[in-house]
């Protein structure tokens, strides 16, 4: 089994988000960066295909800046054997950019399963697993929470609105992972060890034309307080009235 | 549900660390709070030290980590292995002293006294939980002044036969195997202390469970009795000689220990500044009263020179220049700060600051068991003292 899994670092999910002074970018200042919860089910459903198998290789490939380098590590940490760097000033805002590198960097690899999160936390563009795929020329399964593979073929379960969708394919293909597919492990401190000591190759990212700009970024309006306005039965005329006049959801 | 714990780092410490430090930390970290956090309150009400968790520990590698990988141990340096103890505290001291015990003072004097078979033996397999180790120095009537000890080993002609009481020995019921000292010459002779690898279902070897602890309660604490203890001549810990041998262990565990009362002084810290900007009190959070920020104020401070004094101290064991006394300041400083830490944290959260659902009663009734451990505050006065004068004020 020859499996490669797409990562990327993002900001920390309970990191206090802060516009820089640019108006469009993240101020990185303080802001704790982890490898993308979604890419973790990846490498950890990657791992254990690697495992029962008894052989093969798990290579994880990021497109970020010098700074991923520490992502990469964390996923040879968890266990896999290289990783690929394909370095650029900032990720783009264009999916198909990132795509595009990706798939020039896997498409001679041979590879029997390629597999992303189904997303990035940090911009949530739900693009590149899809796009790669396109460009590979595989068939692609998104949003996966069941996985398996046997004789050349997969199927997976994908959760679809109020059910389970089942879904067949032939390998190698594409396919991204969602929460529920497995529960990743804690890099184990020899791993984290022996990462420093596993190939990371750095090569230039080229995406091609970017077609996509970030132009602004702001933050959510602050929420208004909470307010009581009453305790027990009593209250309940003037949450009523408050939901129907001021709230206007009744 | 309460936010996963972030850490407190007030001056950027994070930029002193190296990445490999900073992943370790993290991973202890993620496990405390998933896997240790859930279930601390029940076991230290039960009284019962969580031994379910100790495979998924030495399964991750917190055990004698900054030993070499060649006894499958992580390898790790001194400050990697400080954050450890730092995390665990973070969750309990109790936990953290399990740790402290199977690496500083079970798995250190093997790696230092022992035979290369006897670390090619013992090592792996307290690395990997298979087997969990105790210590033996104190005895019901040396405490503070351990050579004293009347606990003896006389040699036969297959080995040697053990005789005596330890008490107040962590890990002792639990344990595969006791490390005790004991003297091989006369009972004034401090020179001749040796270290013994017992194995604790032995003839004549007893645990006796310590009741009535209302601190380190999630933690294993036991008497041991020695009665005509057989062992083989491969007993002995061949380079261990003198009451300095299992001084040795002890500025490794105190080294631990330092670096551990962070922990638990974060954890108090964290909890407190939540509360106080959750609870109100006269129409306002208690965090907006000066003397609950005076309170945080004090905490933040103390607990930001904590870290920056175990750094430099894990620094200087990683150059190997540093010196026991050393050691000795950053016990004293950190645990007397992390008590007090502790303390206050306490009193912010008012009633419910008594009780198990809260962080910081459990540690502040820990943390005076470490208060008292591995030299008490007061020995760790005496040594400094005896280090700024030249003058001994022990005996
Ligand atoms: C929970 C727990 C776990 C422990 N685990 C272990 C273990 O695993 N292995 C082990 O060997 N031991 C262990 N100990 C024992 C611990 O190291 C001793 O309790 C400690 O050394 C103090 O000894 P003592 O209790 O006999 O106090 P004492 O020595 O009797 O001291 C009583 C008081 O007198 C003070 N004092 C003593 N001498 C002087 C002096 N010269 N000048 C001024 N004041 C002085 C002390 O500071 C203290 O306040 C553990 C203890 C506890 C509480």
């Amino acid at each position: 089994m020859k499996i490669a899994v797409c990562i990327k670092r993002v900001p920390d999910s309970e990191t206090r988000v802060k516009v820089a002074n640019d108006g469009r970018s993240l101020d990185e200042a303080g802001v704790k960066f982890i490898l993308n919860p979604y890419d973790e089910f990846a490498v950890e459903e990657a791992l254990r295909r690697k495992e029962a198998a008894g052989a093969g290789e798990v290579a994880v490939i990021a497109v970020g800046t010098a700074a991923s380098q520490e992502t990469i590590r964390t996923a040879l940490a968890m266990g896999a054997d290289r990783g690929v760097l394909l370095q650029a000033d900032a990720v783009p805002a264009d999916g198909l950019a990132v795509a595009r590198a990706l798939a020039a960097e896997l498409q001679d690899g041979g590879y029997d399963l390629i597999l992303c999160g189904k997303m990035a936390i940090d911009d949530q563009s739900y693009q590149v697993g899809p796009m790669l795929a396109e460009r590979l020329g595989l068939p692609c399964v998104t949003a996966v929470t069941t996985l398996s593979l046997e004789g050349g073929k997969g199927v997976a379960e994908r959760e679809i609105e109020g059910g389970v969708e089942v879904v067949e394919f032939p390998l190698p293909a594409v396919v991204t992972a969602d929460k529920g597919l497995n529960e990743p492990r804690y890099p184990a401190l020899k791993g984290i060890m022996a990462a420093k000591k596993k190939p990371l190759a750095v090569k230039p990212f080229d995406g091609g034309t970017v077609g996509v700009a970030v132009t602004g970024m702001g933050l959510p309006a602050e929420r208004q307080e909470g307010r009581i306005v009453g305790e027990g039965a009593a209250a309940v005329p003037e949450l009523v009235r408050l939901l129907r006049e001021e709230a206007k959801v009744l | 549900m309460a936010p996963r714990f972030q850490g407190i780092d007030f001056y950027d410490g994070d930029s002193l660390l190296s990445e490999e430090e900073r992943a370790v930390r993290d991973t202890v970290r993620d496990w405390v709070e998933d896997e240790l956090m859930p279930v601390i309150a029940e076991h230290y009400l039960e009284g019962k030290f969580p031994r379910e968790l100790v495979p998924r520990m030495a399964e991750l590698g917190f055990f004698g980590a900054n030993l070499p990988e060649e006894y499958g141990c992580a390898g790790l340096n001194n400050v990697a292995y400080g954050l450890i103890m730092q995390e665990l505290e973070r969750g309990d001291s109790g936990v953290r002293s399990f740790a402290s015990v199977q690496g500083a003072l079970v798995m250190y004097p093997i790696y230092a006294f022992g035979s290369e078979e006897q670390k090619k033996r013992y090592l792996p397999a307290l690395a990997s939980g298979e087997l969990i180790g105790c210590f033996g120095l104190t005895e019901p009537d040396y405490g503070s002044n351990p050579g004293g000890m009347i606990t003896v080993a006389r040699e036969t002609a297959d080995g040697w036969v053990l005789n005596g009481a330890k008490m107040w020995i962590t890990n002792g019921s639990t344990a595969q195997l006791a490390i005790v000292w004991a003297k091989t010459g006369p009972i004034e002779d401090v020179s001749s202390i040796r270290g013994f690898i017992v194995p604790t279902d032995a003839k004549g070897f007893t645990a006796k469970d310590q009741k009535g602890k209302l601190s380190l309660r999630a933690s294993d604490t036991s008497e041991l009795v020695l009665e005509d203890v057989h062992v083989g001549k491969d007993a002995l810990l061949p380079r261990s000689g003198g009451i300095k041998s299992p001084l040795m262990c002890l500025t490794q565990a105190r080294y631990g220990i330092a670096w551990g009362a962070i922990g638990a002084a974060m954890a108090c810290y964290d909890e407190a500044v939540s509360y106080a900007k959750n609870r109100v009190m006269f129409g306002k959070p208690i965090g907006a009263f000066q003397i609950q920020q005076v309170r945080l104020a004090e905490m933040l401070t103390e607990i930001t020179k904590a870290q920056l004094l175990c750094l430099q101290l894990g620094r200087l064991k990683d150059r190997g220049t540093v010196t026991p006394q050393q050691v000795s300041l950053a016990k004293r400083n950190n645990v007397d700060m992390a008590t007090e830490c502790a303390r206050e944290a306490r009193r912010l959260l008012g009633a419910n600051g008594i009780l198990a659902e809260y962080q910081a009663m459990r540690h502040l009734a820990n943390l005076e068991s470490v208060y008292t451990y591995e030299g008490t505050h007061d020995v760790h006065s005496l040594i400094l003292g005896q280090e700024i004068t030249g003058l001994s004020a022990f005996g």
